[in-house]
């Protein structure tokens, strides 16, 4: 089980970033988004290489309005 | 008689305003002295509308997960605004987390600026100050500017400086909760203790808040909801920006100390005697 932003997901171990963001309607180019995996930050530049492990938990973040 | 009391925080009457007209952060020129948080208004449009009223070019946001649902693009708008991104580590809790955040937000946003907000208490939204000086001294070493949400303690702001912060951000009261500067002494003794610009950060709850926080020295005001959830935030943002440059003149003129008694600011030189003569006034 894949954990994506916190709820259990369809992505299978071995899928890369792009694969796992476009659940989310995100691709390569979307402005404004960091992923993480395990709790370490997925340069954008590997994003079509890095591939998800069994029980990976990837958060998928942008910007929000805050102070 | 005519003591001069002892509340001359921000009063010292050859007190030079720092530097020129603009604010300088790291090497990066500001013209404007006041920073908006882009939370909390009731859309983006009206966000906006008081980011161009306000003539900050420094604004706050936030990063949370995707919402696939979300309406209007933040960063669109913001980029249209043509500001800068100041981003936070606002709900962070730990330093661990705080760090990991402002890496995603350089990965987000291709800013190694950050806020740092490392909250102790849910209640007050106090900064935690072990947890916020091991996240400065790590993103420090990152390579990061980092812009901390400090109390208004003037020891911790110099440990922060002497660390290598970009800039100090003390609190005048709760976020949010705009109670304005509880302590405007601490305030001063910030301004006095750091080298390093000091932008006075939440509990600005008007204009007049934010004049005072200028007046006691401060190089720039950052607001957030004291503009967002105003009635007419848009108004209010006008008002925050005459209130921080009317607050920055007054720091550079100089104002006069307080005294217990009063001094005329009329001469008696040249005044008239109706007494004499026999004259008598009714």
């Amino acid at each position: 089980m894949i954990l994506l932003n916190g709820e259990r997901s369809d992505v299978h171990a071995g899928e890369t970033v792009v694969a796992v963001i476009a659940r989310l309607g995100l691709d390569a180019d979307t402005r404004g988004v960091a992923v993480a995996v395990d709790g370490e930050v997925v340069p954008r530049a590997s994003w079509d290489s890095f591939e998800v492990g069994e029980h990976a938990r990837v958060e998928v973040l942008t910007a929000m309005q805050g102070g | 008689m005519h003591d001069t009391l002892s509340s001359n925080v921000g009063e010292e009457p050859s007190a030079p305003a720092r530097g020129g007209q603009e604010l300088t952060i790291a090497g990066r020129t500001l013209r404007s002295r006041l920073l908006l948080g882009t939370g909390g208004f009731p859309s983006l449009e009206v966000m906006a509308e008081a980011i161009a009223a306000s003539g900050s070019e420094l604004v706050t946001v936030a990063l949370r997960r995707v919402d696939p649902r979300a309406r209007g693009s933040l960063i669109d708008v913001l980029a249209d605004a043509g500001v800068g991104l100041l981003p936070n580590t606002a709900g962070c809790h730990t330093a661990r987390d705080a760090v990991l955040t402002a890496r995603m937000a350089r990965e987000a946003f291709a800013t190694d600026w950050v806020k740092l907000e490392v909250i102790g208490d849910e209640d007050t939204l106090l900064p935690d100050a072990p947890e916020l000086l091991l996240a400065a001294e790590e993103l420090i070493d990152d390579g990061f500017v980092v812009l901390p949400y400090t109390t208004d303690d003037p020891v911790l702001a110099k440990r922060l400086a002497d660390l290598g912060c970009a800039a100090v951000m003390p609190l005048g009261s709760p976020i949010g909760s705009g109670m304005g500067i509880r302590n405007p002494y601490n305030i001063a003794l910030i301004r006095e203790a750091v080298d390093v610009p000091v932008v006075l950060d939440a509990g600005i709850g008007t204009a007049s808040d934010a004049t005072l926080a200028m007046e006691l020295g401060c190089d720039a005001v950052m607001a957030a909801s004291a503009i967002a959830r105003a009635q007419d935030p848009v108004a209010m943002a006008r008002a925050m920006r005459a209130a921080v440059e009317a607050g920055r003149l007054a720091r550079g003129a100089g104002r006069i100390p307080r005294r217990t008694y009063a001094t005329p600011s009329t001469p008696d030189i040249g005044l008239a005697d109706f007494d004499q003569g026999g004259v008598e006034l009714s």
